[in-house]
Formats: structure tokens, C-alpha cells, sequence
């Protein structure tokens, strides 16, 4: 019988281990004494919030879901719930799962570094900032109905009626979207040869997939804001 | 002043002491090792690590402290269930008494909304650290996606949790976020091409997830067995395999 052993290269690997008692016991030890002293103090000053019996028939105004979500809700401004409840979501966790095998770049592998990870770097901070904007719009900055308010202001139930939406045709929406993905997967590829060279056709496309998505979430909101665009593409099936 | 080591040394020179601690104390190497590696809790480390590993400007502290802050929630949603019923005629009054009337009750309840809060935020850190330091690149793939799971774990386990006071602010938060799977596509009744597979209100995945129609008594049940007993073992689960992965893959990453 064939036994296969793989030849070892040996590596030299620096030694600079320390024992774990006390080193690091010691720092996690006090780590947890922080943090539960913390969260004591905390919580012995700020009551967590508890308001009246739920009423099915009194609707919260606005109706807020914990903010940790908020940033989806936020994006329903901007998209129909199938989008932004539940494709949005399912995305973003599909993308941050695939990662690691995405980004076969082997430099920066458990150090800090920006020069080396560009643009692995670049796409994933923009992606967590934008996370928390949202969040942070949705918590602080909608009113009743939704309605968009400074900090600085009060909310009242008589803001502006906003106004009027329009789709755009859809033969239209279809070749800017079309455009969008196709421009988006072809042009980097021409320009940066090689960045397309080491992903391979496979990562390539998923990784670009992924990052127009990201980034067309953001234009839609812009085409919304800017243009007052309801949707890109109408049909009657589904809308975006 | 010999005082201070003879009394340590008095403590931890006798027969409690050794029946408990099964080896003596003198600061040696070995000894050093076998503080790890014969307590059944602090095995999970290994018996040296790197050095730049135990840094706080490297980890930031944010697995362990997560780690930490869901024993805490565990410790503090125990005691909370001894007096907490998921009974929608009951639920909202057993917390009305855990704020006014339960001796430290308000305290508890407190405890364990802000940890929940804390949980989701070191959670998020820990991935972004996670990310920074490239630590998911190979050999340690797989254990991101563990995380991936842990993350959205944490947001389950808040999330089921926001329902159970039975108040106005968990109620109608929990209507939005569940109103958002009527729009799934092909699988609630609202959302795109779910006529092909037939969906109605009480056939869809909202229907699944809420046990009902509408956010009754069987959406608390629900939302009470998964938050205190589902979600939790299988996170538990999922934890032991992604500290067991850290030290298979070869301890916490750095440079070589
Ligand atoms: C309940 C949630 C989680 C717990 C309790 C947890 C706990 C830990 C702990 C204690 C470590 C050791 C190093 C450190 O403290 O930084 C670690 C490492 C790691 N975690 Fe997590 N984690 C969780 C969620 C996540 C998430 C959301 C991700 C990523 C999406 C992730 C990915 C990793 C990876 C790749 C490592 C290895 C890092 C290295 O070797 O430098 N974990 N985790």
C-alpha cells in the first residue's frame, strides 16, 4: 500500500511564545472584571426601556425595529421589503461568508496593514461605515411616518408631503441596470488585467457581482434622493 | 517583612488547599504549563501562546469579551426566567414586577438588555478586527464563516429577545422586522412570484416563524423557547467549534 506523506517544507517560525498563565489569563481575568463592572454600573443607572401592554390595534408611530436592523428598515425608503428585508440581508451575509475565499491575496495575512490590502481593505470598511450610517439614520434621524428630521429638530406630525415619485421606463431602467452590471464586470477587468489575472474568471465575478451590488444599493438611493426615482426597473412581477 | 509570603504560603501549604488545586504553586515553568493544562477551563488555551497573540492592541480583546458578555447574558437570562412566564396574559406584568417589585429585579433586567446591546456591538468590532488583520485568509477560511454564523446568531438572540416584555416597543418592532418575510421572495405571500408556489397569510414562512397569522400567543412561545433554548445551544455549539478552530488553524494569527 501507497502511503502518501506530503514533504514538509520546514518553516522557521519565530519563537516568541510566552505562557499563557500568566500573560494572558491575567489580561482577559481583568478583561472580564471591566466589563462586568461596567455593564453593572451601567445598568444601575440606566433603566432598560419598558413601554405600555402591547396594543395590536395602536400602531406604534414610528414603528421602529431594534436598531441593530435599522439600517434594513432604513433602506425600505428606498426598496420593496422583499429587497431590503430580506435579499439585502441575505446578500450581505452570503458575501461576508464568502471573503475568504474571494481575496486570494496572501499578503496581510494577521497584521495591520493597508498598503498591502487596498482594496479588500477599502471595500470592507465602506461597506461596515455605510452599515452604520443607515443605523444610524433610522435611529435618530426618522420621525412619524418616517419622515426625515435634523437632530436639531423637533418631530411634528406636519412635515413637508414629500414629493412626487416617479419610475423610470422600464426600457430604460433595464439598459442602465444591464449597463451598470455589465460595464462594471467587463471595464475592471480590461483596465486592471492583472488584479483580473489573479481572482480568475470565477472569483472575479462573484467579487465584482458583490461590490456592484453594494455600491448600486448606494446609487439607487441617490437616483431616489437626487432624481426622486421610485423604482429603476417596474414591472408587475417585481420591482426595483 | 517576611509577612506576605508566609501567609501565601500558608494558604496554599495545606491539605484544602491541595485537594482542590491537586499540585503546589512554587513559580516554575512546569508549573506555569500545568495551571493551563490541568484545569478543565483554562485548557481551552493552550499552555504558550504567541506573544503579539495576548496583546490587546492586536485583538482588541473583542472574541474573549464577547465570549465573556454571552456567559454574562446566560448567568443573567437564568435568573430572569425564574420569574418571567411566556404567558400573553402574564409576560408584561411579570416584568412590570421585575422593575417594581422583585428585589433587585429592575437591576437584573437591566443587566440583561445592556449585555444584549453589548453582545451585538463587540461582536461587530470583533469582525472588523478580524477582518483588519486578514486573519480569515488560510488556513482559518472556515472559521470565519463560523463567525459569520455567530454574528448573525448574536442578532437572532437579540432580536427574539425584544418580543418577550409583550410591550408596545417589542411588539411593534418585532412586527416590522417579521412583516419583512411576507416579502420573501417565492415564500411569503406578499413578496415576488409566491403565487407560483401558492403562498397565503397562513401558509407562508411569516406563518412559520410566527405560529400564526398575526403576533399572538404563539409568536411569544415561539419567540421564547428559540431565544432561551434554540439559539443559544446551537451558538454554544458553534462556539466550541470556533475556539476549537482557533488553536487547530494554529492559534491567533500573526505575522510569521
Ligand atoms: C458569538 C460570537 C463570537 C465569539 C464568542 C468569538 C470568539 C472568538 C475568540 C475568543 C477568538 C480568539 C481571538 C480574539 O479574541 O480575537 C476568536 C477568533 C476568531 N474569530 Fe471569533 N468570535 C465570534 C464571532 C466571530 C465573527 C462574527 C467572526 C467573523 C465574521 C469571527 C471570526 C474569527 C476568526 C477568523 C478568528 C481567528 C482570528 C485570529 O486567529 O487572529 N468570530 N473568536
Amino acid at each position: 500500500m501507497e502511503v502518501r506523506q506530503e514533504k514538509r517544507e520546514f518553516v522557521e517560525f519565530k519563537d516568541d511564545k510566552v505562557f499563557t498563565w500568566p500573560t494572558l489569563v491575567a489580561k482577559e481575568f481583568l478583561a472580564a472584571i471591566f466589563v462586568t463592572v461596567g455593564l453593572l454600573f451601567y445598568s444601575y443607572f440606566v433603566d432598560a426601556p419598558l413601554r405600555e401592554l402591547s396594543n395590536p390595534g395602536q400602531a406604534e408611530n414610528p414603528a421602529k425595529a431594534p436598531w441593530y436592523f435599522l439600517g434594513l428598515q432604513e433602506a425600505l425608503v428606498y426598496f420593496d421589503p422583499w429587497y431590503a428585508g430580506v435579499v439585502l440581508p441575505s446578500i450581505i451575509i452570503l458575501g461576508l461568508i464568502l471573503i475568504p475565499y474571494l481575496d486570494n491575496n496572501p499578503k496581510g495575512n494577521g497584521y495591520y496593514t493597508f498598503k498591502e490590502r487596498k482594496f479588500a481593505v477599502t471595500t470592507f470598511v465602506f461597506g461596515y461605515v455605510f452599515w452604520y450610517v443607515l443605523i444610524y439614520i433610522g435611529t435618530a434621524l426618522r420621525g412619524p411616518f418616517w419622515a426625515f428630521f435634523w437632530p436639531w429638530e423637533k418631530w411634528t406630525h406636519d412635515f413637508p408631503t414629500p414629493a412626487p415619485m416617479h419610475d423610470l421606463p422600464l426600457p430604460l431602467g433595464i439598459i442602465l441596470m444591464g449597463g451598470f452590471y455589465f460595464a462594471g464586470l467587463t471595464l475592471p477587468a480590461l483596465v486592471k488585467r492583472d488584479f483580473f489575472m489573479k481572482l480568475g474568471v470565477i472569483r472575479y465575478s462573484l467579487t465584482m457581482g458583490l461590490l456592484l451590488t453594494m455600491v448600486g444599493t448606494v446609487i439607487k438611493m441617490v437616483f431616489r434622493l437626487a432624481f426622486n426615482v421610485k423604482y429603476i426597473i417596474a414591472t408587475p412581477w417585481i420591482n426595483i | 517583612m517576611k509577612v506576605i509570603p508566609e501567609f501565601l504560603r500558608k494558604i496554599t501549604d495545606n491539605e484544602i488547599w491541595k485537594s482542590v488545586f491537586r499540585h503546589g504553586y512554587t513559580d516554575t515553568p512546569r508549573n506555569r504549563a500545568l495551571q493551563i493544562i490541568s484545569n478543565v477551563w483554562l485548557h481551552l488555551h493552550p499552555a504558550k501562546v504567541r506573544e503579539h497573540g495576548t496583546k490587546i492592541r492586536f485583538t482588541w480583546c473583542m472574541g474573549g469579551i464577547t465570549f465573556f458578555v454571552f456567559l454574562f447574558e446566560t448567568i443573567t437570562g437564568i435568573l430572569l426566567m425564574f420569574y418571567y412566564v411566556p404567558d400573553v396574559n402574564r409576560a408584561y406584568a411579570d416584568i412590570v414586577d421585575l422593575m417594581y417589585v422583585v428585589p433587585f429585579g429592575r437591576f437584573l433586567r437591566n443587566s440583561h438588555r445592556w449585555g444584549a446591546h453589548a453582545m451585538v456591538i463587540t461582536v461587530s468590532i470583533h469582525m472588523f478586527r478580524v477582518f483588519l488583520t486578514g486573519s480569515y485568509k488560510p488556513p482559518r477560511q472556515f472559521n470565519w464563516v463560523v463567525g459569520v454564523i455567530l454574528l448573525v446568531l448574536t442578532f437572532l438572540l437579540s432580536f427574539t429577545g425584544y418580543l418577550l416584555p409583550w410591550d408596545q416597543l417589542g411588539y411593534w418592532a418585532i412586527t416590522v422586522g417579521t412583516n419583512m418575510a411576507r416579502a420573501t421572495p417565492f415564500l411569503g405571500h406578499e413578496g415576488p412570484f409566491s403565487y407560483i408556489l401558492g403562498m397565503r397569510a397562513d401558509n407562508d414562512i411569516r406563518f412559520a416563524l410566527l405560529g400564526g397569522t398575526a403576533i399572538e400567543a404563539p409568536a411569544l412561545l415561539r419567540a421564547y423557547v428559540w431565544h432561551c433554548i434554540a439559539i443559544p445551544l446551537i451558538a454554544s455549539a458553534l462556539m466550541m467549534v470556533h475556539f476549537w478552530r482557533v488553536r487547530k488553524d494554529g492559534g491567533i494569527s500573526g505575522p510569521l
